[in-house]
């Protein structure tokens, strides 16, 4: 563990700026998101989470996949992958683990996306311990936890006026090099203790035994009631750490234009409509048993973890105060009937 | 790192009405550069996205076979933006082609095997893949009887007349058309595909069933194939879902835990009634 006092970790962010792509949460309005920044100064890192999670940085809301130009009877296509080196700093762990699930879809054993993949292995991952978690967190109940240090190349812990830095990684061991950092003393050692003592997490959710109860919920009558408030905006998806789905659409000028991808959301209508006009998912409790069986069980049965890091933006940003605590606490308490059609 | 997004540029050399409603036009495309040919190593059942370069991209079941090399046939219905501008495509058109996607039908395990393939409407296409490669001189005598039931509202709504009419003249392959109501000049069958099928009465011993075809067909075409003995194994099925990355990424075309682009398109109906029905 080694010890960074915060006047000179600004100076530290100067430095990696001139090397590197730096994200850092700003604070925008009323709330924080993850932007790149030209100085150290505007970084906050006295907060509770953003708005949208950092997923953005390796998985962008609107990409460009090629652009294409017609010529000489052909056509001319022109990747676009983003090789810059990055730096994402100040990030929770929760949204550090996300990474890791994200990982799995978008690096399968059959298809290797290069748009997230390689700005993922550009990307060195600096973290930040939640000294007070938010109400709404309920991250130590997906196996995370205020420091956990999963995903992350290096972890921040605030004391004060100074920060305990772990190094978990040879690449945040790289980040540091050339700062000359002093060993955290047993003070400060001590104080990190303290902090981490002190975070404690108001809500738990009991994930025991979920996954069988899914496995034979789907035909259940459950599912008409719970989606009922639901207004089908998609808050929840667009800033959930662990949703990736997403659309493609060309744009075209004359005779060249390029192909975007843009963040899509489970919870759309449209986002199954078939060109028959036939929708497997027509109304809202189709799109709402969807997500929470994505996240709870397709996932747990594709790649073996929960798609949920318990960060708690979908509560903080639903406009209705569906809870996806009370959710799965309902569906934890309901009585599983056979499942059938 | 292969891109799975680029597509490999193609000529539309054909661009053909293929039915009497206008609304099913067959694309036959070629390939740019003779070496992508190569690296579009497909099989039977297999799909592909089709990009109009500038509007979108869609996906397709690929109508042709790999025993008819050197291009690649798209039957395509108009149904919205993308295949509206494809039926209006002169030819000599530079499109692009993302593929081959998803799997195959398994004609590996259909060796030695008697077929019986029903289809209906314009989801014949992938179908159609798989009767040219068995009856292909280098594959016919892998297999064993081969039974096509196909059904069409109006004889102007089957896909692949000429085709039809080849297969017929053919002692290898049984082929059976039917239409929903008589038409003045049709000779052959009058009735729905599961009535047909019923008179039909393929064996189930030894043989494997394939079908595609509206879902309305499909329904009531199961409990015959069931009468007749054919066990959930045995009844291979191609299913359609919205895409758009066709590699089990973008998230709108799965089936329970399963994505129809990159799992599917066939499953075998066994596999389906481990699925929830949401399809």
């Amino acid at each position: 563990m080694l010890l960074v006092n915060k006047g000179q970790f600004t100076d530290w962010l100067n430095q990696l700026i001139q090397v590197y792509q730096v994200y850092a949460p700003v604070k925008e309005d009323d709330y924080f998101c993850f932007k790149k920044i030209n100085s150290g100064d505007q970084v906050t890192l006295n907060y509770t989470n953003s708005k949208v999670p950092p997923k953005e940085v390796l998985f962008p809301r609107s990409e460009k996949l090629f652009c294409y130009r017609y010529e000489n009877g052909g056509v001319q296509l022109t990747e676009q992958i983003d090789e810059s080196k990055k730096i994402i700093v100040g990030l929770r762990p929760c949204d550090a683990k996300s990474f890791l699930l994200l990982d799995g879809v978008f690096n399968s054993d059959k298809y290797h996306d290069p748009y997230y993949l390689t700005r993922r292995n550009n990307t060195v991952l600096v973290g930040l311990g939640c000294n007070q978690p938010a109400a709404t967190c309920f991250c130590t109940s997906l196996g995370g936890g205020p420091f956990a240090t999963e995903g992350l190349d290096l972890l921040l812990v605030d004391i004060g006026d100074r920060y305990v830095v772990e190094v978990l990684t040879d690449r945040g061991r790289e980040l540091l090099s050339g700062l000359e950092l002093p060993a955290a003393d047993q003070e400060a050692q001590e104080a990190a203790r303290r902090v981490k003592e002190g975070a404690a997490l108001s809500t738990q959710v009991n994930l025991e035994g979920l996954k069988s109860k899914l496995d034979v919920i789907f035909y259940d009558p459950i599912w008409d009631l719970i989606h009922e408030k639901c207004l089908g905006c998609a808050a929840c998806t667009y800033t959930c750490p662990t949703c990736h789905c997403f659309d493609i659409v060309d744009e075209a000028e004359g005779n060249e234009g390029c192909r975007i991808r843009n963040w899509d959301a489970c919870m759309f209508p449209l986002f199954t409509l078939h060109g028959s006009g036939h929708n497997p998912r027509p109304t809202g409790k189709e799109r709402f048993r969807q997500r929470v069986m994505h996240k709870f069980k397709y996932f747990v049965d594709n790649f073996n973890a929960i798609a949920c890091v318990g960060c708690g933006r979908c509560i903080i940003n639903c406009p209705v105060n569906l809870d996806i605590r009370e959710v799965l606490a309902e569906i934890q308490g309901s009585e599983v009937r056979s499942d059938k059609q | 790192m292969k891109n799975p997004y680029l597509p490999l540029p193609m000529r539309l050399v054909k661009n053909f009405v293929e039915t009497e409603d206008k609304l099913i036009h067959t694309f036959t495309l070629e390939f740019l550069n003779e070496e992508d040919e190569k690296l579009f190593q497909y099989l039977p059942g297999q799909f592909a996205e089709v990009s109009v370069f500038g509007v979108g991209e869609a996906p397709f079941g690929i109508a042709s076979s790999p025993t008819e090399p050197g291009h690649l046939k798209f039957s395509v219905a108009k149904v919205g933006v993308v295949t509206t501008t494809l039926h209006q495509l002169p030819e000599g058109t530079v499109l692009g082609v993302r593929g081959p996607l998803g799997n195959n039908y398994p004609i590996e395990e259909f060796k030695g095997k008697n077929l019986v393939v029903i289809g209906g409407g314009f989801a014949f296409t992938t179908l159609r893949s798989l009767i040219t490669y068995i009856l292909h001189p280098d594959h016919r005598g892998d297999y064993g009887e081969l039974t096509v039931i196909y059904g069409a509202r109006n004889p102007g709504l089957l896909l692949y007349k000429d085709e039809l009419a080849e297969w017929e003249k053919r002692p290898d392959i049984n082929l059976v058309c039917t239409i929903d109501r008589p038409v003045e000049g049709w000779n052959g069958r009058v009735g729905f595909v599961p009535t047909v099928t019923k008179e039909v009465a393929p064996s189930a011993e030894n043989a494997y069933a394939v079908i595609c075809g509206p879902p309305v067909m499909i329904k009531f075409t199961m409990p015959v194939l069931e009468e007749l003995g054919f066990a959930p194994e045995q009844i291979i099925m191609s299913l359609e879902n919205r895409m758009k990355c066709g590699i089990g990424m973008c998230g709108r075309c799965n089936v329970g835990n399963k994505y129809v682009c990159k799992d599917g398109p066939i499953f075998t109906r066994a596999q389906l009634n481990q699925l929830p029905n949401e399809y």
